[in-house]
């Protein structure tokens, strides 16, 4: 028992080095794929298939793929381009492990929440955009004011989980060499041996993070929707039943 | 060799399916129960299994059980060495995450079932049993059914990570070939092409099974 304690407190270190970069690649992926999710889900719901076409293809291959496909096709099939991506200087960037996982993470993650965010786009209700129409809004001013804050708002669940998943679809960049969370505990049990105690311990650490967060985008959710509770919460009561 | 890759995958992903829907029921009976035992336990295991990437609970399962077993049973003097089928492993975690998944869809597909059938079951005299085979199961069928589809979409996606347990599926048998001839761009470009196959017929069987779960619903 002493030398388990012993094993997982001598990896402790190097195994919150390797949180950070899961944190760290979750976090780039999120804000860089939410940037780009926003003008795909508008260019989704587009009514000329010119514009639409392009973005409900790329939704459709990404969502209907294996992430660790995705990877796969970019760290490593990159390589079958290499003089071409030579030739116009990006080979610094794809032999890079790290770029890629950011790269294919990104582009994920931007499909599955450009198609959360299309879901809400199309549910927000027609008459508020009947009435901001009727108030002489443009179209801008009106997917500004009315349509994106209510779509945001309304798909904010199930991105969360979206969120919760990319997170740990981050532990597979470990296959591409990456030492995030679960590259660490790898190699330390490559050495040690000590099999289950390291992948529990990391296990323990991801359940800790994924809860963190979880626990986050509630207060979010509940700081978005304060103009829609009663002014006492005297039905929660009810719904906790 | 990549439709040998097809096979497996889709071999692996229908076992763990049933699995996942042997232990979503179970998990969704622990959780409506009225038992603290089994409701605590129920309640564990789907906070435990969504909060851990699949992958990690793979190499926990396929590396560390072998381990757990032979380190258990040094310590009664027997020495053997134990080793793990990639098949059984993966087809064993992701039955056991995708239940994880299945409790909260049947746990909603029975709050779907109004109240006051349920009341009426008991009121004529059914028991527990009776009541679960005529009234609970076939309504809950149709409310899961679109929550099914989606783990069944997720579980399929999630077969591509046995392949880091060298199980000879879709992924695996791509790697070899793109390795072998040097294209990796080909090959991996063509197995996702497979998932997306796989998938779009997933999807089309869904709309088809929710039309016949839904023909005997009156629609306004």
């Amino acid at each position: 028992m002493g030398d388990i304690i012993d094993i997982i407190w001598d990896s402790l270190p190097r195994m919150l080095d390797g949180i950070l970069l899961t944190i760290e690649l979750t976090a780039f992926s999120v804000a860089l794929g939410l940037a780009l999710a926003v003008p795909l889900a508008l260019l989704y719901v587009a009514k000329n298939p010119l514009l639409s076409l392009p973005v409900r293809s790329f939704v459709f291959y990404f969502r209907g793929t294996p992430l660790l496909v995705q990877i796969f096709l970019i760290y490593y099939g990159s390589g079958q381009f290499v003089d071409a991506l030579k030739t116009v200087g990006l080979w610094t960037f794809f032999r890079e492990p790290y770029f890629c996982a950011v790269l294919s993470l990104t582009l994920n993650t931007a499909a599955y929440t450009a198609y959360i965010l299309r879901g809400a786009i199309q549910n927000v209700p027609f008459g508020e955009v009947e009435a901001a129409r009727a108030c002489g809004m443009s179209r801008s001013l009106l997917y500004r004011r009315i349509i994106l804050p209510l779509a945001f708002r309304m798909a904010l669940p199930a991105y969360t989980n979206e969120v919760v998943f990319l997170f740990q679809a981050t532990s597979l960049v470990s296959i591409i060499t990456l030492l995030d969370l679960t590259g660490v505990a790898r190699i330390i049990v490559a050495r040690s041996f000590a099999v289950y105690e390291i992948y529990i311990t990391a296990a323990v650490l991801y359940l800790i993070v994924t809860y963190a967060m979880l626990w986050g985008f509630k207060k979010l959710e509940h700081l978005w929707s304060g103009h829609l509770r009663d002014r006492d919460d005297t039905d929660e009561t009810f719904a906790a039943r | 060799m990549l439709w040998d890759g097809v096979q497996v995958t889709l071999s692996v992903a229908l076992s763990s399916m049933a699995l996942a829907l042997v232990c979503g029921l179970l998990g969704a009976w622990g959780k409506l129960s009225s038992n603290k035992l089994a409701h605590t336990t129920a309640q564990t295991y789907t906070t435990v299994i969504r909060g851990v990437p699949e992958l990690i609970l793979i190499l926990i399962v396929y590396y560390g059980t072998p381990t757990l077993i032979q380190d258990t049973l040094e310590l009664y003097g027997i020495d053997i060495i134990i080793d793990i089928n990639p098949f059984l492993a993966g087809f064993m975690t992701l039955g056991v995450i995708y239940g994880a998944f299945a409790t909260e869809v049947f746990r909603g597909a029975y709050h779907a079932v109004p109240k006051g059938q349920i009341e009426a079951a008991k009121a004529i005299g059914m028991n527990r049993m009776l009541l679960a085979r005529r009234i609970l199961l076939p309504q809950m069928w149709r409310f899961a059914l679109p929550g099914l589809g989606n783990v069944w979409m997720v579980l399929i996606k999630a077969t591509a990570l046995i392949s880091v347990i060298q199980l000879p599926e879709l992924l695996r048998n791509s790697d070899i070939a793109a390795r072998a001839l040097r294209m990796p761009f080909t090959f991996y470009f063509a197995a996702s092409l497979y998932y997306l196959a796989i998938v779009s017929v997933s999807m089309l069987l869904q709309k088809r099974a929710e039309a016949w779960a839904a023909r005997g619903v009156r629609r306004a």
